[in-house]
């Protein structure tokens, strides 16, 4: 029943699909429209919302330069409030963590609230390949789930899924994973997310582990936050005995009261709301009020790599919003699937290049590529992610990766020939003069590099140089 | 190493060389607040669907019964300012009691004029975070003087020590086609009453 974006191929390939599929661009074009309205509006009604970003990266880059201290003191906090802390290098010793506390409560299954981290990790393939059922909660989560589907946006996973198919995948799959959907279903979204509240409300009342993200984890205190809309999250971290949260070492900010930016910064910029519906808050165990064990564990999996980076390490400053997404022109025509990650759009194409290192996998590479850099999410981004500027870095790093390659590509192999040529003054006139016998370049150029010219009108060379003409004006008597 | 040391090794070998960031603009704080707070907070709570009700002290029985309507079956947490005889006082129910109540009625620790948010503390009067979160309707007192203007007076009022709930509007989720829906898994129903003068 589960996908996986395992195998997926590069951007350009996957793109090429997604845009042959018109429901899906309809889907795309209708949500992010509606989205970006949205936004605009409680934007605009904040006056100091440019002092808000300002502080917003401030606070994220003084948090990044010195993480090291304010993990260890975020560890301190949490140990002291009852928390067990975990540090994980990778995906597989966080998925482990979990797995061993599932296990030592002998459960069979786990109610989980949307986090990106645990998707990163593929924590629930992980916990399936052991006998666990990891049930997801958030409705749209619910949806990609039931539908063995992927996710595609960061903040609405289900974006390329219109009310029509949810109702179709309700009716089909609740049955198999719990409590059915009721026989007579309409495709209404109010009827669709009280299906949603029936099918979740036994699993929510049962479950005994449950696991979450966190949206902040504030070192002084040991506090962490999700920030949700349905209360499936408040349900999660509320009912069960057991809570393990995975975070994201680059989610720490330093002290509680930074929290007055990103409760301002990130419900305007993701749902386009004042304020989202729920954000808990939390320090540990609480005697007699929620989870009386509490697990959290620290994740690196490639933030200290992008961390390493000069220009790609403000990327970590992202508070997953997904503004990016909604405004950018080649994410509202090829959806979230085409980058082949849980971290799709603009963030994405630049995140996952970050967090995986360039060069060794061709669909990784091709992700810096995939954006026309027209510089729309630099403008919405809360936290002032220079997203167009590490995009090149990251081409150039692509490029710098493959230079030692055996097989140089076509373009490579042009661009060395053009720059043999450009490098001396006798070369360039005997190239001009061979070109400017008057036959199109693509006829000779174009077999060369298909691909590029494939998208490319290539222009037509002048009869005669610029060279040619200057030295024929001048010899006409120098007139100048 | 363990992973902890590798980890904590990997980052300060990360950023050594990095530069030392600025220091944090504040100009976002310290904004004087508006005038008519109270209205602004009960009309950002109303525009969420949230029903608003608003009382002098002296009323805050009649208005609560009010916003209860026939529903009987009601948890209460310990320290409530009013006393509601058919109540039923929280004593450690399971979620599954809880959810057999049709309602809950809390108190609040601050709100938020601003966004029309109100915060629960989970102190008395407000009960562990599973009692406002199970019954189906959550009828919620908020005295004026607890209104704040916007996040930064309300987070620079708050003890993180305490777990918090902040809660603006009924449960809602925009994951169908992105329009907003009322009435997901958190209470349907948010009934705020303002207790004017205390």
């Amino acid at each position: 029943m589960s996908a996986t974006f395992l195998g997926m191929p590069p951007f350009p390939t996957a793109a090429r699909t997604a845009l042959a599929n018109e429901q899906l661009r309809s889907n795309l074009r209708h949500a992010t429209g509606t989205i970006r309205a949205k936004r605009a509006v409680v934007v605009a009604e904040v006056d100091d919302w440019e002092d808000l970003r300002t502080a917003g990266a401030a606070v994220k880059d003084a948090a990044l330069r010195h993480l090291d201290e304010h993990l260890v003191v975020l560890e301190q906090a949490l140990t002291a409030r009852g928390a067990t802390v975990h540090w994980a290098r990778d995906a597989a010793e966080a998925c482990a963590v979990v797995a061993d506390v599932a296990r030592a409560h002998g459960v069979d299954e786990v109610v989980k609230v949307k986090s990106m981290a645990t998707q990163e990790i593929g924590l629930n393939e992980f916990l399936a390949d052991r006998g666990i059922a990891a049930w997801e909660t958030d409705l749209a989560e619910l949806i990609v789930q039931l539908g063995g589907d992927l996710p595609s946006h960061i903040l609405v996973p289900a974006i390329h899924r219109n009310r029509a198919e949810i109702r179709d995948i309700f009716r089909q799959r609740m049955g198999a994973a719990g409590r059915p959907a009721p026989v007579d279903l309409t495709d209404d979204p109010g009827d669709l997310a009280g299906a949603a509240r029936l099918h979740l409300r036994e699993k929510f009342l049962r479950a005994r582990v449950a696991v979450s993200g966190a949206n902040f984890a504030v070192a002084d205190t040991g506090t962490l936050v999700v920030v949700e809309s349905e209360g499936n999250g408040r349900m999660c971290l509320t009912l069960p005995e057991v809570l393990v949260t995975v975070v994201g070492i680059e989610k720490v900010v330093p002290t509680w009261s930074d929290l007055d930016v990103f409760f301002q910064l990130l419900p305007r910029s993701s749902t386009g709301e004042r304020m989202n519906p729920y954000t808990s808050t939390w320090s540990g165990v609480t005697q007699g009020d929620g989870p009386q064990e509490v697990h959290v564990v620290l994740l690196d999996n490639g933030r200290t790599r992008a961390l390493a980076d000069p220009v790609g390490r403000q990327a970590l400053r992202c508070i997953r919003c997904s503004a990016c997404l909604n405004v950018c022109p080649v994410y509202e025509r090829v959806g979230g699937h085409a980058y082949g990650s849980v971290y799709p759009g603009p963030i994405g194409a630049i995140l996952n290049p970050l967090l995986r290192g360039v060069g060794s996998d061709p669909q990784t590479d091709s992700l810096p590529y995939a954006s026309s850099l027209c510089g729309a999410c630099l403008e919405v981004c809360p936290v002032k992610i220079d997203i167009p500027s590490v995009l090149v870095d990251l081409r150039r790093q692509v490029v710098d990766a493959h230079r030692r390659q055996r097989v140089p590509t076509p373009e490579a192999t042009v661009m060395r020939a053009a720059a043999w040529a450009f490098g001396d003054a006798r070369r360039l006139s005997l190239g001009e003069r061979l070109a400017g016998l008057g036959a199109p370049a693509s006829r000779w150029l174009g077999p060369l590099v298909p691909r590029w010219s494939s998208s490319r009108d290539m222009p037509t060379v002048p009869r005669e140089s610029f060279r040619r003409w200057w030295r024929r004006e001048r010899a006409e008597g120098g007139r100048s | 190493m363990s992973a902890r040391d590798d980890i904590l090794a990997a980052v300060r070998a990360a950023v050594a060389t990095a530069p030392e960031p600025p220091a944090v603009p504040r100009a976002y704080r310290g904004h004087p607040s508006p005038e008519g707070l109270v209205d602004l907070f009960l009309e950002r709570v109303a525009d969420y669907r949230a029903t608003v009700m608003r009382c002098a002290p002296g009323d805050l029985l009649a208005t609560v019964e009010r916003a209860l309507g026939r529903r009987r079956s009601v948890i209460v947490p310990r320290g409530l300012p009013i006393e509601l005889p058919y109540a039923t006082t929280d004593s450690g129910h399971t979620a599954t009691e809880l959810d057999r109540f049709d309602a809950v009625v809390t108190t609040a620790a601050v709100g938020i004029a601003q966004t029309g948010t109100l915060v629960l503390d989970h102190g008395p009067g407000q009960g562990r975070r599973a009692l406002s979160l199970v019954p189906d309707r959550h009828v919620c007192l908020v005295r004026a003087g607890q209104v704040v203007s916007g996040v930064p007076e309300a987070i620079a009022r708050l003890d993180p020590g305490r777990p918090q709930t902040w809660i603006s509007g009924p449960s809602a989720t925009s994951d169908i086609e992105l329009s907003r829906v009322e009435g997901v898994h958190g209470p349907r129903t948010l009934i705020v009453v303002l207790v004017d003068g205390a």
